[in-house]
């Protein structure tokens, strides 16, 4: 008993088989669209390597790029498939393939929803990086005579500025570490030396942010230094100033935005999960009503297609019989002529 | 007649259908024109409160007007090829293409025209970029003033955009107010001693806005007492250059503006020569067609030929 069969005559085979031509098309577009997506991830992702430390992980996006391609090479040849099924001559030289490649699509599939896994679970290894590396990008700010990490300042300046946030959690990490270059310190001078005495490691610590922390929509021109000491500025409460400096932290910020582009990366890759089944749900029964033509000479005729030959239990069946028959290699010839005893 | 080529039924056709082929394109260069103005016209728009007046949209303007034009001239074009090759139809179309060749003419002079204004509109531009920032920056502090309350942050946000301080330079700040009063103590001996220190009574100081900073300094960003060496450590005014962005706005935007139009430019030019050539194109098809049907009235020849013109005068 046939597994949701249905009829078809010419008509319907006709129609089955173009518009089965224009959804691989469609998939095809879709692949494309999954190859650009995993550029464009994998551009933003080196665009900020500095602020995670240069240690982020490119499997999504480089998975994204080798589905997109697989998915352009499948869906190309189901649609070339599609275009020569009418014609009895040239599709009996794609006949012999189509249950390799119906069992390349199912791989494939598995491999769209391992994509989409990731794309979902990855986020958390991002938003551990991301808070590694700003912890660090907030110690070398001030290293701009040091290789390798002289363009921190402007990284992060141009980051904080951008995404609208400061520091780390938030501005306070800034009062945390030494963020002025001794260079620019005048070691002679009393406070200088009162400041570097006040702490154990001798850093230079004060209550103050960089520049780029700034939130220009405030109403009053910003306060950058003395930020907890309410005497230091005329009309200045620290406890309830919201506006002077972004409050929000650049992890947070940088985490929604990678992880809003994951998710509707995911979406889509999920979305191509349903597509390609459909796409071979569509060329099983195509592929089923044109072998199953009853009078092979006339194209008029009647034919049956289906998705699977025997019902699901019994295809599962079968296919647990064959996975241990092939477990059963050693002992083939022992079963073999037993079973030629028998009949 | 002027540049005669002679047509046979079969180059007619061909023509015909290089011609419905070219004035689809021309369509699609027209929607190019009428994005092209539209793209123009937002970035101007959002810009608009630095500017003094609207001169400038001229430009994005006539794009837009001319890109829709286009697509519809180049549409008829493509209408009458389609019928140029069946003899009851076509003669519809006789009086209509007198017209056309005139409105393809007035877009081609149109586009030349924008080209031409987009440089000659350079000066007015600057002037108005010019009164346009002296103006946000005056009503910078001003964040408590109905209708000027965003001044602060459109200014603050331009310069960090654009990466450029003040109108000329950075000491346009120096100049004006820019701390509003709410926010300064008057009790205060320096400030005091500010106030009366010039005629009308302004808080003048030579610092800047925290958005002149350039973040490439290698040195955290220096924004008061910017004139006094003594002020910082290891400063010298002089010959300090990557503390704040060193270019004026108005030079920045202009530049900006240019640039924009500038690149636009090749691609207009190109439009005119599509259309001039689908002008062409469509002149040398219904002087052909016309001949053709003027010949097939006397005789019935199985390959007609007929003689196609070039110039508008018979």
């Amino acid at each position: 008993m046939p597994f949701m069969p249905v009829k078809f005559n010419l008509q319907k085979r006709v129609k089955l088989a173009q518009g089965l031509w224009m959804l691989y098309w469609l998939s095809v577009i879709v692949g494309i669209l999954i190859f650009s997506l995993g550029i464009f991830f994998k551009i933003e992702l080196r665009k900020r390597s500095e602020m995670m430390d240069n240690n982020e992980s490119h499997l999504v996006p480089n998975l994204l790029i080798l589905v997109g391609v697989l998915a352009c090479g499948v869906n190309a040849f189901g649609g070339k498939v599609c275009h020569d099924s009418l014609d009895p001559i040239k599709f009996a030289k794609w006949k012999p393939m189509l249950k390799p490649y119906l069992l390349l699509c199912c791989g494939f599939n598995v491999l769209l929803l391992l994509t989409a896994l990731l794309c979902f679970l990855m986020q958390f290894a991002m938003y551990l990086t991301l808070a590694e590396g700003l912890k660090n990008g907030i110690k070398f700010y001030k290293d701009t005579d040091t290789p390798g990490r002289c363009f921190m300042k402007r990284t992060l300046d141009m980051t904080q500025i951008e995404f609208r946030c400061c520091g780390n959690n938030n501005f306070r990490d800034w009062f945390e570490v030494q963020w002025i270059s001794n260079r620019y310190l005048d070691m002679s001078n009393d406070e200088v030396k009162d400041r570097v005495l006040s702490n154990v490691e001798g850093k230079y610590l004060m209550d103050s942010v960089p520049f780029s922390c700034c939130n220009p929509g405030s109403p009053r021109p910003c306060l950058q230094h003395h930020l907890t000491n309410n005497s230091a500025h005329y009309d200045y409460d620290h406890r309830t100033e919201e506006l002077n400096i972004w409050t929000r932290g650049c992890r947070e910020a940088l985490f929604s935005y990678y992880s809003s582009m994951m998710n509707s990366i995911g979406a889509l890759v999920i979305a191509t999960i349903f597509l390609e089944s459909v796409d071979m749900a569509g060329l099983k029964y195509l592929s089923t009503a044109l072998e199953m033509m009853s009078d092979p000479e006339n194209p008029e005729c009647e034919s049956e297609g289906w998705l699977l030959e025997k019902g699901v239990k019994e295809t599962f069946t079968e296919l647990l019989a064959k996975l241990k028959m092939l477990g059963k290699t050693n002992q083939v010839e022992e079963g073999g002529e037993a079973a030629t005893a028998a009949t | 007649m002027l540049l005669k080529i002679n047509f046979t039924q079969q180059r007619r056709v061909r023509l015909a259908q290089g011609l419905w082929l070219m004035s689809w394109l021309a369509v699609m260069c027209g929607a190019f024109i009428f994005c092209l103005g539209v793209y123009l016209k937002t970035e101007l728009l959002r810009r608009n409160e630095v500017m003094e007046n609207t001169e400038i949209h001229m430009v994005p303007n006539i794009l837009m007007m001319v890109g829709l034009a286009s697509i519809g001239t180049n549409w008829v074009a493509s209408r009458v090829c389609q019928d140029s090759l069946d003899a009851t139809r076509f003669p519809r179309w006789k009086v209509l293409l007198l017209a056309w060749f005139a409105l393809a003419a007035l877009l081609c002079c149109l586009l030349i025209a924008v080209v031409v204004l987009s440089y000659a509109l350079q000066g007015r531009l600057e002037e108005s970029l010019k009164v346009g920032l002296r103006n946000g920056i005056r009503f910078y502090k001003d964040t408590d003033v109905p209708g000027r309350c965003f001044q602060k942050e459109t200014i603050d946000r331009l310069q960090m955009e654009f990466r450029c301080c003040g109108n000329s330079n950075f000491r346009d700040w120096f100049e004006v107010q820019w701390v509003s009063n709410r926010y300064l103590d008057f009790t205060s001996k320096d400030v005091k001693d500010r106030i009366r220190s010039n005629v009308d009574g302004r808080y003048l100081l030579d610092g800047v806005p925290f958005s002149c900073c350039n973040p490439a300094s290698p040195r955290p960003c220096l924004q008061y007492h910017l004139t006094d060496n003594s002020a910082h450590y290891n400063y010298d005014f002089q010959s300090e250059e990557l503390n704040l962005h060193s270019r004026g706005c108005r030079q920045a935007l202009i530049d900006y503006y240019m640039g924009l139009m500038n690149s636009t430019g090749p691609g207009v030019l190109s439009v005119i020569l599509r259309q001039m050539t689908v002008a062409a194109s469509l002149r040398y098809l219904q002087a052909a067609v016309e001949g053709a049907m003027a010949l097939g009235g006397t005789q019935r020849a199985r390959r007609e030929t007929s003689p196609g013109e070039g110039s508008r005068n018979h």
